[in-house]
């Protein structure tokens, strides 16, 4: 499977700047890459349009040369960097979790999720506790793409890689094409993605 | 820990609170009803008498039980109050979803009515609509009813957009779950109890202004017990020193009011999560 950005143009503004023009990019399901590129410069909205959260002004996303599905499960899943916002503060984490489609047990208990943290509510639990549930959620069994958008910038480091630890194997396994944004050189390097420079006039390629 | 402690001790004094005002409200209401009859009978043999045990309340210069008449007073406009507020409070939600969910053109012409009524001064509009609607007590609930959905429309409308836009919407809407189902799962959790508060803190409103009304005479009619008609009657027998006639009344309307707004307040803590440690 394969997921193309192409000729992306985006502003939030219709009469603005864009925050980027013409971006090109892919991936493949068994490729892990990761987009680079100073603050402020649009890899948070860049995913939000690969994941299909917004429309791009101009070009298209395809995965495996069809448009994104509108409705039904995304097989592009995105975990955000703030997993506060990313959890409806109302619902206990249990609900919360069974918005995944088909997630198996085996991932919840690798993410160290334990059993008395569903029946809490997000206030109740750490940043780093949230995202488990975050990113537990994204796996469910439909997704292709996982596109990691600074998911461990907040925690510390024992919980990062614990956490990366596991996604590795998990998107190894399952074939799952990983997107990560991050500012994290050694992370990076550990993860050992291709780098997606990206940012200002330089254009991302296609190119491996 | 120490502080959780503490905290249960809020929610279990709020539940508290919340409970009496209940009971106290319900059993106002259904008093009143029993004793409308009672509320009704003149007697001349005991005409103006003053507060003594018999007669907690004294009796009025027809002879009436205002005890009785008090009650009953209340039991209406408690009732009034109840059916305005409940009517006003579903066409806010009707409203204020319909605001948020149809696009701009709907909410472009919700957003002005509710400015146009919240532009008029409450009494001004209530004397008009219940004045149009035949006075009465038809005209009360109409009156009431009208004018009071404006500010909780405008909370859940507002309510609704921003959970529209909120991540783990999206979030749910990537993960293939359809409009219905996060309005149940995710947007009901937060509309109820605004709705909920928002209800029952438009009680006192309707209450007042029911009673405003038909002191003004625009309301229920005279031979109604209504405490709106007590009180603008005792107005004349005041200056005679029969000050029995208004301090009880208007002590019950009071206490009556600041009951359901206990109530209301203390229903909003226990509904938040956000205080469940408090």
């Amino acid at each position: 499977m394969k997921l193309e950005g192409k000729n992306l143009t985006f502003s939030y503004d219709k009469q603005g700047q864009a925050v980027f023009r013409q971006v090109n990019l892919c991936l493949d399901n068994t490729e892990k890459a990761a987009l680079m590129g100073p603050s402020g410069f649009g890899k948070t909205t860049l995913c939000k349009v690969l994941a299909g959260y917004v429309k791009p002004q101009e070009g298209e996303v395809l995965l495996d040369g069809k448009p994104l599905p509108e409705k039904g499960y995304c097989p592009v899943q995105m975990v955000w960097q703030h997993p506060e916002r990313a959890v409806n503060p109302r619902l206990k984490l249990g609900d919360t979790l069974a918005d995944g489609r088909n997630v198996p047990d085996r991932i919840i208990r690798a993410l160290g999720i334990e059993e008395d943290w569903k029946t809490r509510y997000p206030q109740e639990l750490s940043g780093g506790e949230l995202q488990r549930f975050c990113i537990a959620r994204a796996l469910g069994e439909g997704t292709r793409f996982l596109i990691a958008d600074e998911i461990s910038t907040m925690l510390d480091p024992i919980t990062q890689s614990q956490i990366w630890t596991f996604l590795l194997e998990e998107v190894k396994r399952r074939q799952i094409g990983l997107l990560v944004v991050s500012h994290s050189e050694p992370l990076l390097e550990q993860i050992g993605a291709r780098r997606i420079y990206f940012g200002g006039e330089s254009k991302p390629s296609c190119k491996k | 820990m120490k502080t959780a402690g503490k905290g249960k001790n809020m929610r279990q004094r709020a539940r508290f609170l919340l409970i009496i005002a209940v009971i106290f409200l319900a059993g106002v209401a259904a008093a009143g009803v029993l004793c409308r009859d009672a509320a009704m009978v003149t007697d001349f043999s005991r005409k103006d008498l003053a507060p003594c045990l018999k007669y907690p309340f004294g009796t009025d210069w027809l002879g009436r039980n205002m005890f009785y008449r008090t009650l009953t007073g209340l039991s209406m406009s408690i009732l009034i109050g109840v059916c305005a507020a409940g009517v006003s409070a579903a066409m806010a939600l009707v409203l204020g979803v319909a605001a948020a969910t149809l696009g701009k053109k709907t909410d472009s012409v919700i957003s002005f009515f509710i400015d146009m009524v919240m532009g008029i001064p409450h009494i001004l509009l209530l004397v008009l609509i219940s004045y149009a609607a035949g006075k009465g007590l038809k005209g009360v609930v109409i009156g009431v009813a009208l004018t009071h959905w404006t500010s909780l429309a405008r909370l859940i409308r507002g309510e609704v957009l921003q959970l529209k836009e909120s991540e783990y919407i999206q979030i749910a809407r990537k993960l293939g779950h359809g409009n219905f189902e996060i309005a149940r799962k995710h947007m009901l959790p937060h509309l109820l109890p605004q709705f909920l508060v928002g209800l029952v803190l438009m009680f006192p409103h309707a209450i007042l202004h029911e009673s405003s009304i038909t002191f003004l005479g625009f309301g229920l009619s005279s031979e109604q017990p209504a405490i709106g008609v007590i009180l603008s009657e005792s107005m004349k027998y005041l200056i005679t020193g029969k000050w029995w006639l208004a301090l009880f009344p208007g002590l019950m309307l009071v206490l009556t009011v600041v009951l359901f707004d206990l109530g209301g307040t203390s229903l909003r803590k226990i509904l938040d999560p956000g205080s469940v440690h408090e």
